[in-house]
């Protein structure tokens, strides 16, 4: 048998030192009227600076929840019931609310999908970038305001003093994205969360958005951890990937390794339904069924029902993520047999 | 592919829309400008080009939901904006439409069986008798793989793919020759995404019906699609068959969306190839650029391109299919990257 992850040999490039970000067997209850249903069970990750993570799933397979749990934000419905958080050199989880808001800017900061709700409405958009500079680091007004005006720059917008006194409704689906990415790096932080961040652009536009991301990451090191359903912007724009399903990790390691040579059948399953990969005019290899509804995930294996490799065993036990390699692991009891010759 | 007749023709077709003054006084906002489309039995015509780029228009207008200013449609050789009375309800039967979201475009308080049927309550002589409706609701649940005792659920008891199914048997319900989907896949995880394109492919085979496929997403359009339209600000600024369009684009535009868009490459590296990046965003179609519209964003524009609209120009290399671009400089009629 393999060893597990957390004994395996570390690669070498890139993985010393402490991580920016170390999530460990976190889980996330959610309480709704039907019941409690566990919406992230046990999942584990690291992020190291200047490396992009890549959080992949469906809807409901709770990367989003993920994040939420990791900047604090969840809705009170939502409750973490186990694992830890460590950035900044604590575990932010065991933090107070003051203490926690503290390292929100600095240390953790997050990007969400749609940048119109994520704006103030009725405030300029300088007045809001500059925020940051005023509660964490105490700036006049005036100063703040020269500050924003810098990071508008800096992402990319144009005429950025004239543009400061405009409201979020005045600018296009792209530039309020970009800030949004302003306002999430203002405080250079270690780690940058970006939940489906160019999911509502047009594909020219989410270009231009992933780009500066890209070279936001590299210019000022952070850590990046991509939420994102989109197999391809995973392909170019991340380091490693953590594959949810239902809540759980089903596959993780470096893209590049994972995508040429899947070692779980809903990575595979997921890669072969991408249509250009396919030959035209022959149907596509989809991946039969929907994911379970969180409130009847089996007590096997999450992705049984749905498998085509699914035996007596996937029922009855729950696979246990297992190093498929130097730097990856699969939660498949038969990953060997997805191994490719 | 080559056939006499085409189902649906549509010829210089303009459509402008009154809107509230912009600040340098404009209220007309040309969504179409002079569009031409042609689509074959059977076929499939893929549409893209990013938001506000005319493509709902134009299917509301093949739809005979909003009348064009100008041009001409002909939908198996009769103008259908000519048709009164039976014979203009007749027609509708023979246009449907699959919708992008399956969550907002089926009520919430009509079963399965309701929402399939509902059609027929207009045109009525279809599937006369209750017991024969009944029937048929059971076919079409098979035909788009539902099981027959679906028919009594209600939409929040199905999840996407299925809701989308629902709408796929909706439409199915008239026999039409012509479906429009409008991003019928772009609310679906991938997993689901690909049921949802293999079960389109598959009515059109045993149906024979064409689809008008709008898209955003153009691995999808690439798969599904026979031949590809790329509109881009109220012009179809190239058509072709879909391996021409996609593998030698003769515009910019068309050559910077296939470079834009995250490709997935089959042994799981991106397919980033030279990305040719724009730089700045759509313009407002309320006032768009003179000469070609994709001047302000183009890196090869010349003086030219600002002084006069480009007139589509063909590949000359002597094929039957058109294969033609608007553009002053059409890519090296050469292969891409050679």
């Amino acid at each position: 048998m393999n060893p597990l992850p957390g004994t395996a040999t570390a690669e070498p490039e890139a993985r010393t030192g402490e991580p920016a970000l170390a999530v460990e067997h976190l889980s996330v209850d959610l309480h709704t009227a039907s019941g409690t249903v566990r919406a992230v069970d046990d999942v584990s990750f690291s992020v190291h600076k200047g490396r992009t993570l890549a959080l992949l799933g469906e809807s409901g397979c709770g990367k989003s929840m993920t994040a939420l749990s990791i900047v604090g934000l969840l809705e009170p419905v939502a409750e973490v019931v186990g694992g830890s958080v460590k950035a900044g050199g604590t575990d932010v989880l065991t933090l107070g609310r003051r203490a926690r808001r503290r390292l929100a800017g600095p240390v953790l900061s997050i990007v969400f999908q749609d940048a119109l709700a994520a704006l103030n409405p009725v405030q300029p958009v300088g007045r809001q970038l500059g925020e940051p500079f005023r509660i964490h680091h105490g700036l006049s007004r005036r100063e703040a305001k020269e500050k924003a005006i810098e990071l508008m720059r800096i992402v990319g917008i144009p005429e950025p003093r004239a543009r400061a006194r405009s409201y979020p409704h005045q600018f296009s689906g792209g530039m309020r994205q970009r800030l949004l990415i302003a306002m999430a790096v203002a405080l250079a932080p270690d780690v940058l969360l970006a939940d489906e961040p160019t999911t509502a652009l047009d594909v020219t536009v989410q270009a231009q958005i992933m780009q500066l991301l890209r070279d936001l990451r590299a210019e000022r090191d952070m850590a990046v951890v991509l939420i994102t359903h989109d197999l391809a912007v995973v392909a170019e724009h991340a380091d490693d990937v953590v594959i949810m399903y239902a809540g759980n990790v089903v596959e993780t390691g470096p893209v590049r390794e994972v995508f040429a040579d899947p070692r779980h059948p809903y990575t595979r399953g997921l890669l072969d339904s991408v249509p250009e990969r396919a030959e035209k005019g022959k149907p596509l290899p989809a991946v039969g069924g929907s994911p379970p509804e969180l409130s009847n995930v089996p007590p096997g294996c999450v992705f049984q029902a749905r498998c085509p490799l699914a035996r007596e065993r996937c029922a009855d036990e729950r696979p246990r993520l297992t190093a498929t390699g130097p730097a990856r692991a699969a939660a498949c009891h038969f990953s060997e047999e997805l191994a490719s010759v | 592919m080559s056939e006499p007749t085409p189902l649906l023709e549509v010829t210089g077709l303009r459509k402008s829309f009154r809107v509230a003054r912009n600040k340098a006084g404009r209220n007309r906002l040309t969504a179409l400008d002079g569009v031409d489309l042609r689509l074959g039995r059977g076929e499939t015509l893929g549409l893209v080009g990013e938001s506000g780029c005319g493509k709902s228009t134009l299917a509301r207008v093949v739809l005979m939901l909003d009348r064009p200013d100008e041009g001409t449609m002909r939908f198996d050789g009769v103008d259908p904006f000519a048709l009164k009375g039976r014979e203009l309800l007749a027609w509708r039967r023979r246009v449907q439409m699959v919708f992008q979201d399956p969550f907002a475009s089926l009520n919430a308080r009509m079963t399965a069986a309701d929402l399939i049927g509902e059609p027929w309550r207009t045109h009525r002589d279809l599937v006369p008798t209750p017991k024969q409706r009944e029937a048929r609701v059971r076919e079409l649940l098979d035909l788009v793989g539902l099981r027959a005792s679906d028919a009594h659920r209600y939409p929040n008891e199905f999840s996407g793919g299925q809701r989308q199914r629902i709408g796929i048997a909706r439409a199915l319900a008239l026999e039409p020759d012509l479906i429009v989907c409008d991003e019928p896949v772009s609310a679906l995880d991938l997993s689901v995404q690909a049921q949802v394109l293999n079960l389109l492919a598959d009515l059109q085979q045993r149906l024979g019906v064409s689809y008008v496929f709008i898209s955003h997403d153009l691995s999808v359009v690439r798969h599904v699609a026979d031949r590809v339209s790329v509109m881009y600000l109220g012009k179809i600024i190239e058509h072709g068959l879909t391996e021409d369009v996609f593998d030698r684009p003769l515009h910019p535009y068309t050559a910077a969306l296939m470079s834009a868009a995250p490709a997935l490459e089959p042994d799981g590296t991106a397919g980033t190839g030279d990305r040719i990046l724009l730089s700045g965003e759509l313009p407002s179609p309320l006032d768009p650029p003179s000469g070609c519209r994709f001047r302000t964003r183009c890196w090869q524009a010349a003086d030219r391109c600002a002084e006069e609209q480009p007139d589509p120009r063909g590949r000359g290399d002597g094929t039957l299919e058109p294969h033609e671009g608007r553009c002053h400089y059409p890519l090296s009629l050469t292969p891409m990257g050679a």
